[in-house]
């Protein structure tokens, strides 16, 4: 039992009646705030009118495009940039797991670039590859693929001892060892570091397209800031909340089936 | 194939290093494989870095630009964690607390810090404010986290042996919560420092008119690949850096955790 009464479980009522205050709360302060005058309602909207544009956004096009097909835009970025960071960073990861050589190789090249915020490759992704899709997939490809790499290598490394004996006795060879002992065996662990890859790009994604972009969510932003419009700047915000919250579900779903698949989840 | 001594395992490290640096200066000065308007040659790096320390590039020199830098990294960082870190640790002792509060976090938290931005800069336009209040939002969900979660790991014996000795409230946050979620409290600061890092990088990069970020944008815009490549290099200097002292402060703070 909780030893505090401040710890005790809450009843349903008393949890409900606080999380709708709360909210209340929440949705009063800005309403009354846009209302008052305090903020002019250039600078905060009320909810509501948010709300009327992000509909408006959805047949009106701003910035060339409507709110739909820049997120498609933003999306298929996404994809493409989280694609290769989980292509390149899990094998190699799996495989500096098992290589001695490849991990001392490769690990202190990665410190060195560690601390580097991705946001900061911005001007070289542009450099390289222009400001249409090479260029923000090179940021969400820096973005993602530490974590994946980081999480497929923590797997291997921690895979059973006794397995990989195992295969070792029955003739098993570097290749099939990797692929069919510590690839399985480290699912739970890669899984779960997507889950932070996939955070981190598409947070990436939206510096990307802030600062190097001539379509996508971000993009939309942009042009609603120069031109002042709040209400357009927080329907793009609470796209992209709703985007990457979807895709954190979409994940998690993965990585519990996947768990009560291997019998961690129990 | 497999390395059993450290020794080695360092020595193929320094190796590998050694035959990047060395690609790179085949590629670039010795071959021109790699054309300057791709990516700078060593020698290019070297001069760049000697005209921003000494004669100052994008309206500053370099240690006004990672002043710059620092001090919105501190200022933003120092105000997310002295009103998240309490708010966090409010959330993990009283369930009421964190009925009332989590409903508003949870529909903030999704939107990611770097999309803070535009609004900021919507409210405050391109100043140090609008920057301080950005790394603000990226620094404040971490430490709100991971301060409820070290609360709510807090071992229950240690909290009914607080209470069954009659411990008074002040006494209670100040040597059995605090102390009791420090670990993740730190955990929190990390990555709040990380996200402040990545943040200021994207908002100076976006206007400003000193600070590292603000060297990257003007030399991108003057495609001056050496010069990116310096300001790229100290970002990962300054994050590291104030990594580093922060882990020194953890060492400090917790010296039961010491090894």
């Amino acid at each position: 039992m909780a030893p505090y009464p401040e710890q005790a479980e809450l009843s349903g009522r008393e949890f409900w009646t606080l999380s709708f205050l709360g909210l209340l709360m929440f949705f009063g302060a800005w309403s009354v705030l846009a209302l008052s005058g305090l903020m002019p309602s250039m600078f905060l909207p009320t909810p509501w009118a948010v709300a009327e544009r992000a509909v408006e956004l959805t047949f009106h096009p701003f910035a060339g495009y409507t709110i739909q097909v820049h997120l498609i835009s933003s999306i298929g970025r996404f994809l493409l940039g989280f694609g290769l960071a989980a292509a390149i960073g899990v094998p190699l990861g799996l495989a500096m797991g098992w290589f001695r050589w490849l991990d001392a190789a490769v690990t202190p090249l990665l410190e060195a670039v560690r601390f580097v915020a991705p946001i900061a490759w911005v001007p070289f992704a542009a450099l390289w590859f222009g400001t249409g899709i090479g260029g923000p997939t090179l940021i969400i490809f820096t973005g993602a693929f530490p974590p994946a790499l980081i999480n497929a290598y923590r797997g291997a490394r921690f895979v059973e001892p006794r397995l990989i004996e195992a295969a070792r006795t029955l003739g098993a060879g570097n290749w099939r060892i990797i692929v069919e002992v510590l690839l399985p065996a480290s699912v739970p662990s890669i899984v779960a570091g997507l889950r932070i890859s996939a955070g981190l790009g598409w947070q990436s994604l939206i510096g990307a397209e802030l600062i190097v972009a001539s379509s996508g969510i971000g993009y939309l932003m942009v042009k609603g800031q120069s031109s002042i419009s709040t209400t357009t700047v927080m329907s793009g915000m609470i796209a992209i909340g709703a985007v990457g919250f979807a895709i954190d579900v979409l994940l998690r779903r993965l990585q519990r089936r996947i768990e009560a698949a291997s019998g961690i989840g129990e | 194939m497999a390395l059993d001594s450290r020794r080695s395992g360092a020595l193929v490290g320094v190796a590998a290093v050694a035959a990047v640096l060395l690609a790179w200066y085949l590629l670039t000065s010795v071959t021109g494989f790699i054309g300057p308007t791709r990516f700078p040659a060593p020698g290019e790096v070297g001069a760049a870095l000697k005209q921003i320390a000494f004669d100052g590039y994008a309206d500053g020199k370099l240690y006004q630009h990672v002043l710059q830098s620092c001090k919105l990294i501190l200022m933003g960082f120092a105000a997310a964690v002295i009103v998240g870190v309490p708010l966090g640790l409010a959330m993990g002792f009283s369930r009421r607390i964190e009925a009332f509060v989590n409903p508003a976090f949870l529909l903030l938290r999704p939107i990611p810090p770097l999309a803070w931005i535009p609004l900021a800069i919507v409210w405050l336009g391109l100043g140090d404010a609008a920057k301080i209040l950005v790394i603000w939002f990226a620094a404040f969900v971490p430490s709100v986290i991971n301060s409820y979660t070290g609360v709510r790991s807090i071992d229950a014996h240690l909290l009914e042996a607080a209470r069954t000795l009659g411990i008074q409230k002040r006494r209670l946050w100040l040597e059995v919560l605090v102390p009791g979620a420090a670990p993740h409290i730190f955990t929190g600061l990390r990555l709040s420092l990380q996200a402040a890092w990545t943040t200021l990088v994207a908002g100076e990069l976006i206007g400003a008119l000193q600070g590292l970020g603000q060297v990257l944008n003007v030399a991108a815009q003057d495609i001056y690949p050496a010069m990116i490549l310096v300001g790229m290099i100290f970002v990962g200097l300054c994050g590291g850096g104030m990594t580093w002292v922060l882990g020194r402060i953890e060492r400090y703070a917790m010296p039961w955790r010491r090894a």
